[in-house]
């Protein structure tokens, strides 16, 4: 998960309670009951299993052997083999790598995008605001697949333009958050109080207001990883997203479709990952807010 | 009061729709290249290209560019596609119809299967009846919908031959598109509708409910659900929008027509006039949800109805 | 016989204790105030007698609870829903939210005549009329056409007070009716309610944490601290002679203007919540006449004419 956090580095700087409190104590409260440890643990493996894909994976990813094409699990390919004869357990170790990277990258610019958008219009206030909510306000009623679908066709497929796809799909929903966070904080005595003893206004903004409000921006960043996954392997899916031969779980499944009858495991297993780790993300989400006691701060917005 | 309130609505649906016509009208401009070449075919005579500069003002600036295009549509015109050579507003007309039907089944088994679950779960005060139903709405909100669509079609059409594999045929045709749709939708539904329902109970004036003696039925069903669908109608009335887009992804696994597939091929193609025409029958559905979404709460919540806005 | 009398009530949520040895009695005609700062066990005792605990998740371990001479603690449900509303009502503490925003309060008074008086729509709605009347509701008509929303707190009080008359009702309990009001409304409802007691001959039960409130206008006071009962009595011995120190602390925070020599006695101290109530007698620890025995021994009541004080040092001078 150190991935989601990376890219806020410059908020990072800021000595803060909150950011400091998410770290520590609440992940820890987090993990503290069975659900939390299940899927946290399991959100940790799979990290880890992307990281050292090449180390665990027990076949090249990419090694074709079409004499033992769509064969089903068993030894000494444990998951099968698509039509190629590629060993599907090791392009689902390596398609981690590619979906959550995909997934955490585009939501990590989503963040800071969206928290910059929304700090500012919340702030700032006025003309600025109005013309930001409308926009956000816009893309947030429609379905997330359909923006990305826009974004993928206008500047064509492959793996970064999803990673932006992914990234505006999700901004309406950081900026809107950040927004409210801020306006609810604006209202709080011991911000009119620092205002009032003249403080600059970026000292406001990165000083107290930001710090305060990145709890839920990130906690809703990691639900966001979820969806984020579901919605790059849509995508590859379409064969919009990851070209071959770079494994994804979404172009694994495409791929698979051809091959439907004759091999369902190439569609059922990376399946399967990414619903399991979605229902991981969701559940430790839900553990986390549940620790940063922030669930009435979310529903606000 | 209520009728104000629509005509407040309604007034705010314009700046609204202006700004999605410009982002739908742009596309075509943002693509890379020459937007008369994204709007022409490969190979066109430069008579065909001129007709359409002519037609479509493509010399002029794209301030009369874009009010050409919008007293176009405004008579019906959505523009030639490209690939198919035909009327986008033909296209429409054959594939919107499909649509309609999934959506509209879809959004009727998500809202009634939906809202049941909910109140069963919330009422019910069973631990084990709850824990299911929260199970499920995890499932159905998180499991991607083309690789349920995928597993319905390899369990149930492949497996067991109960529907057909794809298309659009009969009935039957539409039994699994219309679960894969309601599945996440029911999800989304049930947990709307306990949540709301949950609130709704720790409100303080149910506690003067009770003490005036009313059984728990009367109080659950004429005033606890009232409040409930609140939230719930609000969800709905946007699910619209999303049914009809989300639908993308299942017409093409289904291999149904419909306004999804036809805009998933179109944008493949890169037929830009008929990506547009989807997109703005797709944005107009969610507006229209939005409202009607709207126009339900002010009728239920007197307190919405009065609001200054 | 009383009307509504509460002996050694107690209340547990699960494995917690927050209500025990609460007792009291009132007639017809009669008010008696349950005073005590929040978190004492007022408004639990209450809801105990509303026979609504089991709605918050709690249940009546001791004691017993009898009104017009039934015991109510193993009554079943829809044998209480007929008291509730109908021969018992509940004035609760936050006007503002104790109307369904979402219905007109025409319609919400009727409710409770249409159920308990078996009275068509009608009727109902002519009957609630009167009594908005009665409560001195400027054009009752033109109200019962009105959402909550679009009327003041005190108003919405007096509905609720409507509601809960609307059945003609023996007992009335009234938890806090005033607290969330403006002053001069506190005042007006008050009076309201002590004319109500005067004209129908009800029984109020009236939770405060205001004694100048019990001072104008009960016959009889218990005083609460801790989930437990203090002192009660008259009204008259208890302000002329209080026994326990609190009560005395509790007089003493009264303002009395006019004798230039008006002093407000803050208790010092905050008042245990349910997860730590003191050993021994729950005042201790804010009592400034604690001693040893205090820490350890639970007081027993001590009857001092028409009062009972539970303090070990009660009739003792300090």
């Amino acid at each position: 998960m150190t991935a989601t956090i990376s890219p806020l580095g410059r908020f990072a700087r800021i000595k803060n309670r909150s950011l400091g409190a998410l770290s520590r104590t609440s992940v820890g409260r987090a993990f503290s009951s069975w659900i939390g440890k299940i899927a946290g643990g399991f959100i940790i493996l799979l990290v880890l299993t992307a990281i050292f894909a090449p180390w665990i994976a027990p076949f090249d990813y990419a090694a074709q052997d079409l004499m033992n094409g769509n064969q089903p699990p068993g030894w000494p390919h444990l998951l099968g083999t698509d039509e190629f004869g590629r060993d599907v357990l090791s392009r689902v170790i390596y398609g981690a790598r590619t979906s959550l990277s995909v997934s955490a990258t585009a939501i990590a610019i989503s963040i800071t995008a969206g928290m910059t958008l929304g700090a500012a219009a919340g702030y700032f206030g006025g003309l600025f605001e109005r013309v930001v909510m409308t926009i956000v306000d816009l893309t947030w009623s429609f379905p997330d697949i359909l923006i990305a679908l826009i974004f993928v066709a206008i500047i064509g497929p492959g793996l970064t333009s999803t990673t932006f796809a992914i990234a505006i799909a999700y901004l309406a929903q950081f900026t809107r958050l950040t927004r409210a966070q801020i306006v609810r904080l604006k209202r709080e005595t011991f911000i009119e109080a620092t205002i009032n003893l003249g403080a600059k206004p970026h000292h406001i903004l990165f000083r107290h207001l930001l710090p305060n409000a990145i709890a839920p921006v990130i906690v809703v960043g990691m639900l966001a990883i979820g969806d984020g996954i579901v919605l790059e392997a849509t995508l590859g899916f379409f064969g919009l997203g990851a070209q071959p031969p770079t494994p994804s779980w979404g172009a694994m499944m495409s791929s698979g479709t051809a091959q439907l009858f004759l091999s369902p495991w190439v569609i059922i297993f990376p399946g399967v990952v990414v619903a399991v780790t979605v229902i991981a993300v969701n559940l430790f989400g839900d553990e986390l807010i549940s620790a940063l006691d922030i669930r009435e701060r979310l529903r606000g917005s | 009061m209520l009728l104000r309130y629509t005509f407040q609505r309604l007034l705010m649906l314009i700046p609204v729709s202006i700004s999605i016509s410009i982002v739908i009208f742009m596309i075509v401009h943002l693509l890379p290249g020459d937007p008369i070449d994204n709007l022409l075919r490969i190979g066109s005579s430069p008579e065909d290209r001129e007709a359409l500069v002519a037609r479509y003002g493509l010399d002029r600036s794209l301030f009369v560019q874009y009010f050409t295009w919008i007293g176009n549509l405004f008579q019906g015109d959505f523009g030639q596609a490209i690939v198919l050579r035909r009327p986008v507003i033909d296209l429409i007309g054959q594939n919107l119809p499909y649509s309609l039907v999934l959506g509209g089944l879809a959004f009727a088994f998500s809202s009634i299967v939906g809202m049941s679950l909910g109140i069963i779960s919330s009422v019910v005060r069973n631990p084990i009846i709850d824990r299911l139903v929260r199970g499920f709405i995890l499932l159905g909100s998180t499991v991607p919908g083309f690789w349920l669509a995928l597993l319905l079609i390899l369990f149930f059409a492949v497996n067991l031959r109960w529907f057909p594999v794809s298309g659009a045929g009969g009935w039957d045709s539409l039994v699994l598109p219309v679960l894969t749709i309601g599945f996440g939708g029911v999800a989304l539904v049930a947990r709307v509708t306990r949540v709301a329902l949950m609130d709704a109970r720790r409100e303080d004036f149910v506690m003067l409910l009770h003490a005036k003696g009313l059984s728990h039925n009367t109080i659950l069903f004429r005033h606890l659900m009232p409040h409930a669908l609140l939230p719930v109608v609000t969800i709905l009335a946007l699910r619209i929008g999303w049914i009809l887009g989300g639908a993308v992804t299942v017409e093409f696994v289904f291999g149904r027509p419909g306004l999804g597939s036809l805009l998933i091929r179109a944008l493949g193609q890169r037929d830009y006039p008929v990506v547009q025409g989807c997109l703005l029958m797709l944005a107009l559905a969610v507006m229209l949800g939005t409202l009607i979404g709207d126009i339900a709460q002010a009728a239920m919540d007197p307190r919405v109805r009065e609001a200054k806005t | 016989m009383s009307m509504l009398s509460v002996r050694d009530l107690g209340v547990a949520f699960g494995s917690i204790h927050p209500l025990s040895g609460v007792s009291f009695s009132v007639d017809r005609g009669q008010t008696i105030g349950i005073v005590g700062e929040s978190g004492s066990g007022k408004s639990l005792t209450a809801m105990s007698v509303m026979g609504l605990l089991p709605l918050i998740g709690g249940r009546i371990t001791d004691g017993n609870i009898e009104f017009d001479g039934q015991d109510l603690t193993n009554l079943p449900e829809t044998a209480y829903r007929k008291l509730r509303g109908g021969r018992i009502g509940l004035i609760t503490q936050n006007p503002m939210t104790s109307l369904d925003p979402l219905k007109k309060i025409g319609p919400q008074v009727d409710a409770v005549a249409i159920l308990h008086l078996e009275m068509t729509p009608k009727e109902a709605r002519a009957r609630t009329e009167d009594i908005l009347e009665t409560l001195r509701i400027p054009e009752p008509a033109l109200i019962c056409d009105r959402y909550p929303h679009q009327m003041s707190g005190g108003m919405k009080q007096r509905i609720v007070i409507a509601m809960a008359l609307a059945a003609d009702p023996d007992v009335l309990i009234a938890d806090e009716p005033t607290t969330a009001l403006d002053v001069t409304v506190q005042a007006q409802i008050i009076r309201l309610l002590d004319d109500l007691v005067k004209e129908r001959d009800l029984a109020l039960v009236l939770i405060t944490h205001d004694m100048s409130v019990v001072a104008q206008t009960c016959d009889k006071v218990v005083v609460m601290y801790a989930g437990r009962a203090l002192e009660f009595g008259t009204v008259e011995t208890i302000f002329d002679a209080p026994q326990h120190p609190y009560t005395q602390a509790l007089i003493g925070c009264i303002p009395r203007g006019g004798d230039g020599t008006a002093k407000l006695d803050g208790i010092p101290g905050t008042v245990p919540t349910v997860m730590n109530y003191p050993k021994g007698c729950p005042f201790h620890p804010r009592c400034t006449r604690a001693q040893e025995i205090c820490t350890t021994t639970q007081p027993e009541f001590t009857s001092y004419g028409d009062s009972a004080a539970a303090c070990h040092f009660a009739g003792v001078a300090p």
